[in-house]
């Protein structure tokens, strides 16, 4: 079956389920990207003001730290990023909402990018501290991992044409990966890794300055604005394209005509 | 302010390649991203019309052939 699905019945007008239908989350969807853009510009701002002039002198490791700023929100990311795929995924395949699946598809190649940098900033940071660019160690294999779990459904997702069954075969990369996550997360408990423990934790009080940690959650919270500014940029194309046998888009795409 | 020069900064004593590569390769994967998904939805818009310009082609090619 192929692309068949044209919407027929429409969730009560009043209900926020109404946003569900790709129809009407398209426009929602265009509205809200740029507040989320514009908070994520004047948050990196506002962190890259701590983390650099703000911020103080680590007492042991001197001025390279500050790679911190980027290498624990871009971690925290994609790990984060992976989960939110994971439950669109089991959202998509409980209910069956088209809407989800598009959802975790438009979220994989921002939190690769985020995987990615973390992994990047990490060699750069450890090449001075521990002397190796890398090490296989759990953290590090662990987040490697995830990278090529991003990059696996990425690739799955867009080989597959039939858009269901390329839709089933990304939620479960998607879930069976995520088992993935708390493994990066605790594997600086459960082994003995090279890699430091967590800095931050909800449990106990932060190991570091408060400006550090100031800096460090305003990154954090901005890396969140900007992959919800981009996943739902990225969102619209996908619905567009998805839906491109509807009457509405057909509206939109002669709308769009005079603009480009 | 932690800098006695704009020099000290770049420095970020001793560790100026590896705290600016940071810092330089995230800019550039986050511009490279922001610049794909702003295009990438003009570049779906276009090919969808050009799309819709064929199979509209094709349609009344066969119409008319029903006709002939």
């Amino acid at each position: 079956m192929r692309e068949t699905t044209i919407t027929t019945s429409r969730p009560e007008p009043r209900s926020l389920l109404r946003f569900a239908a790709p129809q009407m989350f398209y426009p929602l969807a265009g509205r809200l990207a740029p507040w989320f853009a514009t908070v994520a510009l004047v948050l990196t701002l506002a962190g890259l003001w701590l983390a650099f002039f703000v911020a103080p002198t680590d007492a042991q490791q001197g001025e390279v730290y500050r790679v911190i700023f980027i290498h624990v929100p871009a971690a925290w990311m994609s790990m984060f990023i992976y989960l939110v795929m994971a439950f669109w995924s089991a959202v998509g395949l409980v209910m069956n909402t088209r809407l989800s699946f598009l959802m975790s598809r438009a979220l994989a190649p921002t939190g690769a990018m985020f995987c990615f940098v973390a992994l990047w900033t990490g060699a750069l940071w450890g090449k001075p501290t521990w002397g190796a660019y890398w090490v296989w160690d759990a953290r590090l294999t662990s987040q490697l991992l995830l990278l090529f779990l991003y990059l696996g459904f990425m690739a799955l997702t867009t080989a597959i044409e039939d858009p269901r069954r390329s839709d089933r075969a990304g939620a479960i990369i998607a879930l069976v990966g995520a088992v993935n996550v708390p493994i990066i997360y605790f594997s600086v408990k459960w082994w003995n890794t090279l890699h430091q423990g967590a800095s931050v934790s909800l449990t106990e009080a932060p190991s570091m300055a408060a400006t550090m940690l100031a800096g460090m959650l305003v990154m954090a919270l901005a890396a969140w604005a900007y992959s919800i500014a981009v996943a739902l940029w990225r969102v619209r194309a996908l619905i567009l394209e998805r839906e491109r046998h509807t009457e509405w888009v057909g509206a939109e795409l002669t709308a769009q005509e005079g603009k480009l | 302010m932690q800098w006695e020069s704009w020099n000290a900064f770049w420095e970020m004593g001793g560790a100026g390649p590896f705290v600016w590569g940071s810092y330089a390769v995230t800019a550039v994967l986050v511009t490279m991203e922001l610049v794909m998904v702003l295009r990438g939805r003009s570049e779906t818009v276009r090919r969808l019309l050009r799309l819709r310009r064929v199979t509209a082609g094709q349609e009344s090619g066969r119409r008319s052939r029903d006709r002939a």
